[in-house]
């Protein structure tokens, strides 16, 4: 007896980005709110950081409903029903739960039920991760639709005292499908890791510590310098390769869009990538704060939305964070 | 052939102009960089990492504090040439 040959998916040849959704914490949190316990003042966090207010969730507004308000609005842009999505992917350093997993809770809450979901932990390269993952699963033929969000309630896990990250962080969540395209819509991904910096950025200390008396609340810190080195020098790198395996310039982008980290990083970035004045950078960061895995999603849903980009244009997206983790692709603009 | 001290001073102050666009010749051996200067600790790490490409030296990370002076960092990458 011959054995059977088994069926594999088939794959389509390419993807894209449909749609994008968006929220942001319901709280304007202004400079001049926050700089008193890291005896600072709005001019100097203006300076060093570019950001005017940042936008942090009230304690009744929480992850779960940023990430489903955004992820709403997704859906409902891309045309599709939710039932028709094949995986959801839930980037977040914030959901309160070691498990289950902050994605099935979502895919339930949205109608996905009982797509696989699951979440995925790279901080602020999360966004990024989770859209190089949507296009493998749709490009293989294993989901037609796929739900990424990047979503954080950051405000959750701050030290107002902490002097090196707490004071740049907001809260929010952005969402995009990614489905089937007739031509390329989202570039190979220039992605990876590098944990020898793994104490770069994380929590001050572990759940074990926590439960055995020997430290409080864990909360953000970073070593600021250390972080800002690499997420200009050596994300220039990987900026770079992402445009060269795109097969395009920086000539060819009508956006440059990358985590919010910090308006000093992303204006250094752009100043080291060279890119031409025509192609607008992203600035979310300014009202919005920096919201790790939200950050890139947010950021280029508001240029969408104030018209200062084109749907169709090309958008080099590029996130990076602790790990460290880093990805960066070139889009089509939904 | 290694750089004489005068020599990084200028490459230095060069660096620290287009940054920060003050003046080439503000940029003296006994001036302070937070100081005197107002460099802030981020435009510091960007002189830096333009120092150790015009240069071809290493600064590590963990250095950057203890070059308080231009003299410091001027020290330094003599040095380490």
């Amino acid at each position: 007896m011959s054995q059977p040959t088994l069926n594999q998916y088939t794959p389509v040849k390419f993807s894209r980005i449909y749609s994008l959704g968006a929220a942001r914490g319901d709280l304007t949190v202004t400079n001049d709110d926050i700089a008193g316990p890291i005896d600072s003042s709005d001019e100097w966090i203006r300076q060093r950081t570019g950001i005017i207010t940042r936008r942090r969730a009230s304690e009744s507004l929480s992850l779960m409903d940023m990430a489903v308000s955004a992820s709403l609005e997704a859906i409902q842009n891309a045309g599709i029903d939710a039932s028709e999505i094949g995986a959801v992917l839930f980037s977040t350093i914030t959901h309160p739960h070691q498990t289950p997993s902050a994605a099935a809770l979502l895919a339930d809450k949205i109608g996905a039920n009982p797509a696989p979901a699951f979440d995925i932990s790279a901080a602020c390269a999360g966004y990024c991760y989770g859209i190089a993952q949507a296009d493998a699963l749709v490009r293989s033929g294993m989901a037609q639709y796929v739900l990424v969000v990047g979503g954080e309630k950051l405000s959750d896990f701050i030290d107002p005292t902490d002097r090196t990250i707490s004071f740049l962080l907001g809260d929010g969540a952005g969402a995009a499908i990614v489905g089937p395209s007739e031509t390329p819509g989202i570039s190979p991904t220039v992605w990876g890791s590098d944990g020898s910096h793994w104490d770069a950025v994380g929590m001050t200390a572990s759940l074990l510590e926590l439960r055995d008396g020997t430290a409080a609340w864990p909360t953000l810190r970073q070593e600021g310098l250390t972080v800002f080195k690499w997420a200009v020098w050596e994300m220039v790198k990987v900026a770079k390769k992402a445009l060269e395996v795109a097969g395009i310039t920086a000539d060819d982008l009508s956006a440059l869009v990358t985590h919010q980290a910090n308006i000093r990083i992303i204006d250094e970035l752009a100043k080291q990538l060279a890119v031409p004045d025509h192609v607008v950078i992203a600035r979310d960061i300014i009202y919005t704060g920096n919201t790790s895995a939200a950050s890139v999603p947010l950021a280029m849903h508001a240029l969408l939305k104030s018209g200062e980009v084109k749907s169709g244009g090309l958008a080099l997206e590029i996130g990076f964070g602790a790990g460290l983790a880093f990805g960066a692709q070139v889009v089509v603009l939904p | 052939m290694a750089l004489s001290k005068t020599e990084v001073l200028a490459g230095l102050a060069e660096i620290v102009n287009d940054e920060t666009g003050i003046a080439t010749e503000a940029v003296q051996l006994d001036k302070s960089f937070t100081d005197d200067l107002d460099i802030d600790s981020i435009s510091m790490m960007t002189i830096v990492v333009n120092a150790e490409d015009k240069f071809g030296v290493k600064i590590p990370d963990e250095e950057v504090k203890n070059l308080i002076t231009v003299d410091d960092a001027v020290s330094f990458i003599t040095n380490a040439q």
